[in-house]
């Protein structure tokens, strides 16, 4: 999934001073599982702001909103009747779904309350780490299952480097060193013979490196 | 063979040989660099130069290089993965030569977490195996990286390097042959405290017959005091200092640690001539070029071979 943390809230209030009235809009898929911006931290943070400018006598108004995906024009399109009563909107979706309300309704200004972070899984209840970094070319099957680019510091294709300790990163004694995670993996596969394959330069066409890209499914477009 | 390098001669024709390191300074004052060469003159064969080493901002290798190379002086450029993509590094590998410059270490680079650049992006466009192949694609088939053929090609001697005491153990003889493979042509191993460990890599990489397809270069960094040793040991990842190497450093009295520490060197160097495969020596005497000569001299490196 996605996952997100809010944002602080002095960064919030601040961002929300100039406004009276607001939207403030969760989001029922990822930032819901990860618990930054689903249904109940939209509330949370509607108190919280509203305790705020209560605090400082300023009249301030949150209209509470979830949507079950604003990364999806068609969800999007839910806050129509709402989007003329307020001065601006608050997004605590990942950036997709504040990207989908900037330009659905653009003149309305709308803010993140959230920072995403990347794509990652749990952990452990309250612990989610980063598992995919979408080069767009997957090469989990010749890495055990543990993906290089993501969960390597330094993303070596030919690891680990020469700071690996104990199975951990150097860069942090908290952080698995992925190559360590690679090599146990391929030894309880029965496939160390991999290792011994160099990987070749990573074509980064299928990433970022080829600008911001697109999927387009003809048996699905209309 | 590959180049007209003096490094791969010296190595090719069975010498021992001795390469140090000169880090460029903070700042663009070019006698700094020339200062720190001068006093490798005529007791290596080729001096490293460091790229942001520790990933802090420093003079560029290629500039330091070419101020080696101006003083008569035979330069390794240093280069790291993480400062740049592909088309920076191969064009700075192109400008290195046209200064003939011609033998390189291609490396990963510490992470910009332990320099004064935290915030910098990581490039890591590729990672040093896969420069390795490049480089000698460059060299062997006059070809970049993206494919195209190159109007004059770098004809660099290739250089990496191995840390024989970073996790895991069983993996450091395999990730060498990664290297092997890819086509580096000289190793300079990680500083070498731990000599028993040592052999016991080296015996691995001759099981594979690693030595006889690169010429690995043992590295040595003496000593300065028994601070430096803990420092070794505990703050610096992937490096293996026995207890026993810091009792005896610490057990002299402070005035005389930095001489306890050139004797260890010197010991080390003299322990590694003893171990099959081992080609040369790598001392990196960090701000402490000045005992380069008397290490040399004492481990019995002197004089430094002739050849065209």
């Amino acid at each position: 999934m996605i996952t997100a943390e809010r944002k602080p809230m002095e960064e919030l209030t601040e961002c929300m001073k100039p406004f009276g009235r607001i939207l403030l809009v969760g989001c029922n898929e990822c930032v819901t599982v990860c618990a930054a911006g689903g249904r109940k931290e939209v509330g949370l943070l509607s108190s919280a702001l509203q305790m705020h400018f209560m605090k400082e006598n300023k009249p301030f108004e949150v209209k509470e909103l979830t949507l079950e995906r604003q990364c999806d024009p068609e969800y999007v399109e839910e806050l129509a009747p709402h989007i003329n009563q307020v001065d601006a909107v608050l997004s605590m979706a990942c950036g997709c779904g504040v990207q989908e309300i900037a330009r659905r309704y653009k003149e309305k200004p709308v803010f993140p309350a959230v920072n995403t972070k990347f794509m990652g899984a749990s952990e452990s209840q309250g612990v989610w780490a980063e598992r995919c970094a979408g080069c767009g070319d997957c090469v989990l099957g010749i890495t055990g299952g543990v993906c290089p680019i993501a969960r390597c510091s330094k993303q070596l294709f030919n690891g680990p480097c020469g700071g690996s300790t104990n199975g951990k990163c150097e860069i942090d004694s908290s952080v698995d060193c992925a190559w360590q995670l690679i090599w146990d993996r391929l030894k309880a596969l029965g496939k160390v013979d991999l290792y011994e394959e160099n990987i070749a330069a990573k074509d980064w066409r299928t990433g970022r490196g080829g600008g911001p890209r697109k999927i387009i499914r003809e048996d699905l477009a209309s | 063979m590959k180049t007209d390098s003096i490094l791969e001669k010296i190595l090719a024709a069975g010498h021992l040989a001795v390469t140090s390191e000169c880090g460029p300074p903070r700042g663009a004052l070019p006698n700094k660099v020339k200062e720190k060469a001068e006093l490798l003159r005529g007791c290596v064969d080729a001096v490293n130069v460091t790229d942001n080493q520790t990933a802090m901002v420093r003079m560029s290798s290629l500039a330091a290089c070419i101020l080696l190379r101006q003083m008569g002086l035979n330069p390794i450029l240093q280069m790291v993965t993480r400062d740049r993509n592909r088309l920076s590094m191969q064009s700075d590998i192109l400008g290195a030569y046209s200064h003939n410059i011609d033998n390189m270490l291609c490396l990963s680079g510490d992470h910009p977490r332990f320099g004064d650049h935290p915030m910098a992006a990581n490039v890591h466009d590729i990672d040093s195996v896969q420069f390795i192949e490049m480089v000698k694609t460059m060299r062997d088939e006059g070809k970049f990286q993206g494919g195209e053929s190159i109007d004059g090609p770098p004809k660099m001697f290739i250089g990496a390097a191995a840390n024989p005491f970073a996790d895991p153990f069983e993996l450091r003889v395999a990730r060498l042959a990664k290297k092997a493979k890819a086509g580096v042509d000289f190793i300079q191993t990680q500083c070498i405290y731990n000599v028993d460990k040592f052999a016991k890599w080296m015996e691995g990489v001759r099981d594979r017959g690693l030595d006889r397809q690169v010429y690995i270069l043992a590295g040595i960094t003496p000593m300065k005091s028994a601070g430096m040793a803990r420092y070794m040991k505990n703050k610096v990842p992937g490096m293996d200092v026995p207890d026993e190497l810091v009792k005896r450093i610490a057990g002299v009295p402070k005035e005389k640690q930095a001489e306890e520490g050139i004797k260890i060197c010197v010991e080390t160097i003299e322990q590694c001539k003893e171990i099959k495969g081992v080609h040369g020596f790598h001392i990196m005497a960090i701000e402490w070029e000045q005992k380069v000569p008397e290490i040399v001299e004492k481990a019995g490196l002197l004089p430094r071979p002739s050849v065209n």
